[in-house]
């Protein structure tokens, strides 16, 4: 075993004798194509709703009580997926989430929250989470798809109308201050600031 | 007979489904009939989460959002135990606010309605009318 890897690195520091450098620059061109393409094909994949409600706590939890909102089924038929709120758009930042990800591996692997009564007892915690990612990215995802400038407040009700020019367009809160529970059932609010 | 819900379909049919009438969405007052009533709710409230790990309701009602909300405070009532006596936030007993509170939608009645409002009352109660 040792003998082979000890061969091996020989081979590979030799300079080739077989192939021309032109031509091993370009294999190795086309070889990080291929070898990009399909990492980040792996990566899209992890990145569709498809996957992420392929395990049961995601589907039977948060997935079952985004149906009956409005970013599931409305008049219009646009809707959001789970990776359209929840992992950024941008490449390093998507990057950065999904290292972060792994850590949600593990908590599938060793069952941190694969009962409802485990769920319910973490989704405080897990709430936080995304609430804290909002804020500090300014509801970025939020941004994706409803655009502040694009924004007929003549076509809201009165109530929408007035909040948003009070508080979204001055910038003195974001989206998910007031908009908390919007996609998915809330957690203890006792404590959380800006709720009773 | 037929009444004004169902329509003129006979019992042992389904008849069709009326369409579904569209919600009102303002933030006007509405007068009340009686003054222990309800006010309803002019704005829609689709989606409003209350149970007990939050109150969406209470995130505009309450009184420590009224400021940012300008919306109507729960009214003092709100906070009385059953002895009548005030506690510091809203009692379990009205916690629920669509127990009592609705929205509205637009639509025209299909079941004629005599309710008689209490301005109609007192002007009927005593020669004179209105005390």
């Amino acid at each position: 075993m040792w003998g082979f890897v000890v061969e091996l690195w020989d081979v590979l520091r030799r300079p080739s004798s077989v192939f021309g450098l032109g031509v091993l620059v370009f294999a190795g061109f086309v070889a990080g194509v291929v070898f990009w393409g399909g990492f980040n094909t792996a990566l899209e994949v992890t990145n569709t709703e498809k996957f992420c409600t392929g395990c049961h706590e995601m589907r039977d939890n948060v997935f079952a009580e985004l149906k009956p909102t409005i970013h599931f089924s409305n008049r219009s038929g646009v809707r959001a997926s789970c990776p359209d709120c929840h992992v950024p758009h941008n490449w390093t930042d998507k990057i950065a989430r999904k290292m972060q990800a792994s850590k949600e591996v593990w908590g599938h692997l060793f069952g941190t929250i694969n009962t409802r009564e485990k769920f319910v007892d973490h989704r405080l915690e897990l709430a936080l989470h995304e609430w804290a990612r909002f804020k500090a990215n300014d509801s970025l995802e939020c941004r994706n798809c409803h655009s502040a400038e694009s924004m007929d407040i003549t076509k809201q009700s009165p109530r929408a109308s007035v909040a948003h020019q009070r508080f979204l367009f001055t910038g003195e809160k974001t989206c998910i201050d007031c908009h908390k529970g919007i996609a998915h059932h809330l957690p203890d609010m006792r404590g959380i600031p800006g709720w009773q | 007979m037929s009444s004004g819900l169902r329509g003129s379909t006979p019992l042992n049919e389904e008849g069709p489904a009326a369409p579904m009438t569209p919600l009102r969405n303002t933030t006007e007052k509405e007068v009340r009939n009686y003054p222990e009533q309800p006010p309803v709710i002019p704005h829609t409230t689709q989606g409003y989460q209350i149970d007990m790990n939050g109150n969406k309701c209470l995130s505009c009602h309450a009184r420590a959002r009224t400021a940012e909300s300008q919306a109507p405070m729960v009214s003092i009532t709100h906070f009385m135990d059953r002895d009548g006596q005030f506690l510091a936030s809203v009692s379990p007993r009205r916690f629920f606010c669509t127990e009592c509170h609705v929205p509205q939608n637009v639509v025209k009645p299909p079941v004629d309605n005599d309710f008689i409002d209490i301005d109609t009352m007192l002007s009927k109660a005593a020669p004179g009318g209105r005390r």
